[in-house]
């Protein structure tokens, strides 16, 4: 059981949740993540750890409603309980000095981009981070970002806020500028990280990516994570979430995401429904 | 009674849901003995002086004793018998492979059919539960002593239940949200109803066993970290590491692990979608890749959750199908189309990346192989295919790695599980003991009970005197 110590919204459809989580809050390191449960007829859902006070015992989560389970999280409240939580999982973040680091965070990406970023600092890397998202609604953690970083940039798609682009648009610019990138990290939509990863690819850049694959149990029991990196077959949940972002099979991941389109619009109308009946 | 008497009784058939009608529901397959057909059961064993029975249970149930119990009526007594050294009789009676363990074993198999141990030790369990007459056993006095127990199948429970009697302070720590192991997240509903693992896990807590649900050994605390709390550990881990086939396609979308197809349908409810909310893909051509329990229960599932033709593809025969012969005669009588000496060679997909069709290649069985078993050789330009939705692959499991990843000084074989003394459980580190399929690779329930017990023992002399086993 976990109580929820504090709720915030981000935009209209990120949440901020911070959780009672004492020895997870001690033990997790950057790039992990954790799988909750909301109550019994739930299914278990991994969130990376956004930030984590082991002074309070608390780790904070951010997450977007897409489906039933985020909906159903996201109207929950301080002081309400998730049954279930269990972490910290996944292999860290290999931090050590690089020299410069480029954090790239897309979207809802740039919260699991933020603990990393925040290592990555702290090892004495001169960090640049490219942070980017549709429009300027939907941007988080500025604030945060520049806090941990010796340069921020912001892209919006529309150009509502920070310079109009992609993110990976910035990225080819900071390397073109002769500016000499040790190690590129990229976390956001798949799609984003496939992009980034065709960017420094010709520069031979080490490039991680971090992937959300669908996941179950999230100890290596069941192998519905696996992703295909460099050939092989790898479980996300305990090899990864990290991989070399040049190894891996991008568009199977994509494919394999889609596995349960169907039950999650099922499963959302259902929600939606009862909702509206109440 | 006479022997001769005793030897006209049949063999009392234990009544089961119609196949037809079971093929579509999540319902437990038998029904169980009733009182009387429990008494003129057990009126059929001969009470033997030197029973070979025992001998053939790996826990040595007193079979004969707690089979008297039954005849003269005393249900209560007889489970209590059983309990006296298993203790999860409701499960062992369920799961059990009786045919190769005491059954095998009867005098009377050497004539005709044996008696139906497993039966009525499922009998007596059910009927000491449903009447409420399930009671704490006394609790030794306090040794002070702490006991870390890792993982929570029927080894974790065992060794757990055994150390809290001796009055040890017993924790165990499961990674799942919930307790049992394979027997809450393998096995399914229809074999064991989950209300039974749940009422033996209950039986523990009432004993006083603290469960530590969610809580991943090896990540939020290692091996070490936990010794420096406790007198001993235990690591009952299980062989959780699913094992795929390595040919092309194996990544499509609807091809699963049997870990993943019964995790999604077994603990997660699935069948139950969208009152749960885990999915699974309900295929209406399903193979299943393997031919052991594990494989039996994909297939029988696959049916259940709605599939036209749900096969089982195996690549020797149906005399080296690993799987107990009532589950391979179940999945029969269900309709499950059995594809034998078959091997898959590749899984073909579409654009969306679904699995669409199996490239199969016929088996001949040649020169046995180091399991004793006849190698099946590929038979040349027999290659067919299969179209199917959904894939299984059962296969099997190894040593999941978590835990030996991160104990440094923790002996490991070649195929990653945890090296452990026979008779005692004990690892390379002091203090730390193993068993069940974490140290045996895939085995069977009984089996990881009986390490258990015996590492419980040696845990118990170590921990009260110091004393390495
Ligand atoms: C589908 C299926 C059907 C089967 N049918 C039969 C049958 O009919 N008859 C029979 O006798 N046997 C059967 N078996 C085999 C039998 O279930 C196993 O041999 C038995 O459960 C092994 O027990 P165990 O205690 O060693 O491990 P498990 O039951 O595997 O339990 C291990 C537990 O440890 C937990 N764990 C793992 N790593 C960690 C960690 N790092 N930290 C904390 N917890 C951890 C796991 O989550 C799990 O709960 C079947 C197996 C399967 C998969
Ligand atoms: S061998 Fe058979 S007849 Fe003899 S005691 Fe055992 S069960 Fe009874
Ligand atoms: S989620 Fe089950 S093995 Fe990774």
């Amino acid at each position: 059981m976990a109580k929820i110590v504090k709720k915030e919204r981000l935009s209209a459809d990120l949440v901020r949740m911070v959780l009672e989580a004492r020895e997870i809050a001690e033990t997790r390191k950057a790039g992990q993540f954790i799988v909750l449960r909301i109550n019994e007829q739930g299914e278990r859902i991994p969130l990376t750890i956004a930030d984590a006070d082991a002074k309070t015992g608390t780790v904070t989560i951010i997450f977007q409603e897409v489906g039933k389970s985020t909906r159903l999280l996201g109207s929950m409240g301080q002081g309400d309980d998730i049954l279930d939580l269990a972490g910290p999982l996944g292999k860290p973040t290999h931090i050590e000095n690089f020299g410069t680091a480029v954090c790239v965070g897309g979207g809802v990406g740039v919260a699991p981009m933020f603990p990393i970023t925040e290592a990555l600092k702290e090892a004495g890397n001169k960090v640049i981070t490219i942070i980017g998202s549709r429009t300027k609604d939907l941007l988080i953690l500025e604030d945060e970002m520049k806090a941990v970083s010796d340069r921020l940039l912001v892209m919006t798609d529309d150009g509502t806020y920070g310079q109009k682009g992609f993110v990976t648009q910035a990225l080819e610019e900071i390397i073109k500028s002769g500016e000499k990138v040790d190690i590129v990290v990229a976390i956001g939509p798949v799609v984003m990280m496939r992009a980034v990863s065709e960017v420094t690819r010709p520069y031979k850049i080490p490039t991680v990516v971090s992937l959300n694959s669908i996941m179950v149990d999230a100890t290596g029991m069941c192998g519905g994570c696996r992703v295909s990196v460099g050939g092989k077959s790898k479980f996300a949940c305990v090899e990864g979430p990290e991989f070399d972002g040049h190894q891996v099979d991008f568009k199977e991941l994509m494919m394999r995401q889609k596995t349960y389109m169907k039950q999650e619009h099922e499963s959302l109308e259902c929600f939606l429904n009862q909702a509206l009946k109440k | 009674m006479e022997a001769k008497e005793r030897m006209q009784i049949p063999r009392q058939k234990m009544p089961e849901q119609d196949p037809k009608a079971r093929g579509k529901n999540f319902d437990e397959v038998p029904f169980g003995y009733s009182e009387e057909t429990a008494i003129r059961e057990a009126q059929r064993c001969l009470k033997c002086k030197k029973p070979s029975c025992v001998a053939g249970c790996p826990v040595e149930i007193d079979i004969p004793g707690f089979i008297s119990l039954i005849e003269g009526g005393d249900f209560i007594g007889a489970a209590r018998k059983i309990k006296e050294t298993n203790a999860l009789p409701a499960v062992c009676g369920r799961v059990c492979p009786q045919e190769e363990q005491c059954e095998v074993k009867c005098i009377l198999a050497k004539k005709g059919d044996p008696v139906a141990i497993g039966r009525l030790e499922r009998f007596v369990a059910d009927y000491e539960r449903n009447a409420g007459k399930v009671q704490v056993p006394k609790i030794a006095v306090s040794t002070g002593k702490k006991i870390a127990v890792v993982g929570s199948g029927p080894a974790g429970l065992t060794v757990a239940g055994t150390l809290r009697l001796l009055g040890h302070d017993v924790t165990v720590f499961e990674a799942l949200h919930k307790t049992g192991g394979v027997l809450v997240y393998g096995i399914p509903e229809f074999r064991l109803p989950k209300a039974i693992v749940e009422a033996e896990v209950n039986y523990l807590k009432e004993m006083g066993v603290k469960f530590v649900t969610n809580y991943v050994i090896g990540k939020i605390r290692t091996v070490d970290t936990i010794l420096s709390e406790y007198d001993a550990v235990f690591l009952g881990t299980g062989a959780g590491l699913p094992l795929f086939l390595g040919v092309p396609g194996e990544n499509l979308n609807g091809v699963y692990s049997a870990n993943e197809y019964l995790t999604r349908s077994n603990l997660m409810k699935a069948y139950l979608f969208p009152k749960y909310d885990t999915p699974i893909v309900r295929g209406k051509n399903v193979a299943v890749i393997g031919g052991g329990n594990v494989a039996m229960d994909s297939a029988r599932t696959a049916l259940r959750l709605g599939a036209d033709n749900s096969y089982i593809i195996y690549r020797r025969s149906l005399d080296e199908m690993p799987a107990r012969k009532e589950e391979v005669h179940h999945a029969e009588e269900e309709g499950i189309q059995f594809h034998i000496l078959t091997n898959p060679v590749a899984f073909i997909g579409d654009e969306n990346n679904w699995v669409r069709e199996i490239e199969c290649q016929k088996q001949e069985l040649g020169e046995p192989d180091d399991s004793g078993r006849r190698r099946p050789v590929p038979v040349k330009g027999s290659e067919f295919r299969i179209p199917v939705d959904t894939v299984v692959v059962a296969i099997g499991n190894s040593p999941n790695p978590l835990v030996p990843a991160t104990t440094p000084g923790l002996d490991t074989g070649r195929k990653g599980n945890i090296v452990a003394n026979e008779e005692t459980g004990l690892t390379s580190r002091d203090g730390v003991y193993a068993g069940g399929d974490i140290v045996t690779g895939a085995a069977t329930v009984i089996l990881a009970m009986g390490a258990g017990r015996k590492a419980a023992q040696a845990m118990h002399a170590y921990v009260m005197n110091g004393k390495k086993e």
